[in-house]
């Protein structure tokens, strides 16, 4: 007796890099639609499973801008092992909020967090393990580091929006952003 | 009265229009962000780009002849619109997660309307500092997208002469007309058209953000008039 095929999962991983995770909360706001979805897909690496190895994906939802040297490993890891990488959210696409820091000094912003701010402890200096990635001078767009092949604009993207986007890929059809969908807010 | 024809529409033009001016009235819209009824072009924008007899025009600057054949909502000027679109927001901070303009703003309702989803170029991300001199207004240069709304408002409507722009290439912007440079020490009025006009977050009134429910905006709840027919349907508010 031949056994019934199942439809091949598709198979996505998630991180947040410079993000907030609320992309990762708006993905959640899906809601009991999830529970299809985990029908037609399951989670590599990413916060909600324990996965600590990028394995071969065919999707992987970046949030976040670039902000440290990590970030930076961590997506051109993304890019090595993702068939299709999609910059989720403001942050990814153009930095977002936290590219607002662009206008400082990386330096003079640690000095002033870790060891100017009132309130701390009188030998408090910045932090400077190894084992801490280095912050880059600027935040940076996904796009200026590697290549991107979608983007979900929205800060948050809403869930209808990245519930579009799983189903299309799922049911492999290139993703298209609804222009009555796009928000950047 | 004559006529030209902008997509296929007979548009009737009095002498000395605009085609832009022409199309407005006559209910057809052109996308546009530099261009406003009451104030004299500027072709800054490029954004209202048509094809008259087969060759590229700024709409907001030619003006109407009998027998005309303008296109405008055509794949190609569409695409062209969107890569000028992503060239204004790379060129500026436009952030508008936090950006009090957001929802009332052209720019962004521009780039909505031609289904932005990416920057495609580069992020220049100015450093330009805020002024924030004025009682009544503040000014974030890192949103202005070069208009001269502001500029024209002020020399033609109110008679100012607050605002200019300076500098080149990619480093020009917008001069406030005062010794000091500086917005508080102008003659600009909360209540001057150039205090007023200026489509996007550069000028804004200060103490007064973030106070209509989103939703209620005003590119919330009704795609510009210049959105592609798929981009007409119903938008979803409640996100």
């Amino acid at each position: 007796m031949t056994p019934i095929e199942e439809p091949r999962r598709l198979r996505v991983a998630t991180v947040s890099l410079a993000g907030c995770f609320g992309c990762h909360m708006s993905l959640l706001d899906i809601d009991e639609r999830l529970f299809p979805l985990a029908e037609r897909m399951v989670f590599d690496r990413s916060p909600f499973t324990d996965i600590k190895a990028l394995g071969p994906c065919d999707v992987g939802l970046v949030e976040g801008g670039l902000c440290n040297s990590e970030n930076v490993q961590v997506l051109r890891l993304f890019r090595a092992r993702c068939k299709v990488l999609v910059a989720v959210g403001a942050c990814a696409i153009n930095g977002g909020l936290p590219a607002q820091r662009n206008a400082l000094d990386i330096g003079q912003i640690l000095v002033e967090v870790y060891r100017n701010r009132p309130g701390l402890a009188a030998d408090s200096s910045m932090p400077s393990d190894p084992e801490l990635p280095l912050p880059l001078a600027q935040v940076h767009a996904l796009h200026e580091v590697v290549h991107v092949d979608h983007y979900l604009p929205g800060c948050p993207p809403s869930a209808d929006a990245i519930y579009a986007l799983l189903s299309a890929l799922i049911e492999g059809r290139t993703p298209h952003a609804d222009p009555a969908e796009i928000r950047f807010d | 009265m004559s006529h030209f024809l902008l997509d296929g529409t007979p548009v009737p033009f009095a002498a000395g229009d605009t085609l832009m001016a022409a199309a407005q009235r006559a209910g057809q819209s052109i996308a546009h962000l530099c261009w406003d009824a009451r104030l004299g072009p500027s072709g800054a924008c490029r954004l209202c780009t048509v094809r008259v007899d087969g060759r590229l025009a700024a709409a907001c600057t030619t003006h109407a002849q009998a027998g005309q054949v303008v296109e405008n909502r055509t794949a190609e000027l569409d695409a062209r619109r969107l890569r000028l679109t992503q060239m204004l927001f790379v060129e500026g901070n436009h952030f508008c997660p936090g950006c009090e303009k957001s929802g009332d703003c052209d720019l962004q309702a521009t780039a909505y309307a031609l289904g932005m989803a990416d920057m495609h170029f580069e992020l220049l991300a100015p450093q330009r500092p805020v002024d924030a001199s004025h009682p009544d207004l503040w000014l974030d240069h890192n949103r202005c997208i070069l208009c001269k709304l502001c500029v024209r408002a002020s020399h033609e409507a109110d008679g100012k002469n607050v605002f200019a722009i300076g500098g080149y290439g990619a480093s020009t912007r917008l001069l406030v007309n005062a010794p000091s440079g500086r917005l508080g020490d102008s003659a600009l009025q909360a209540s001057d058209l150039a205090a007023r006009i200026c489509p996007v977050g550069a000028i804004l009134p200060k103490r007064r953000g973030f106070a209509v429910p989103l939703g209620a905006r005003r590119y919330d709840s009704a795609a510009p008039p210049e959105a592609p027919a798929s981009a007409s349907g119903d938008r979803d508010d409640a996100h």
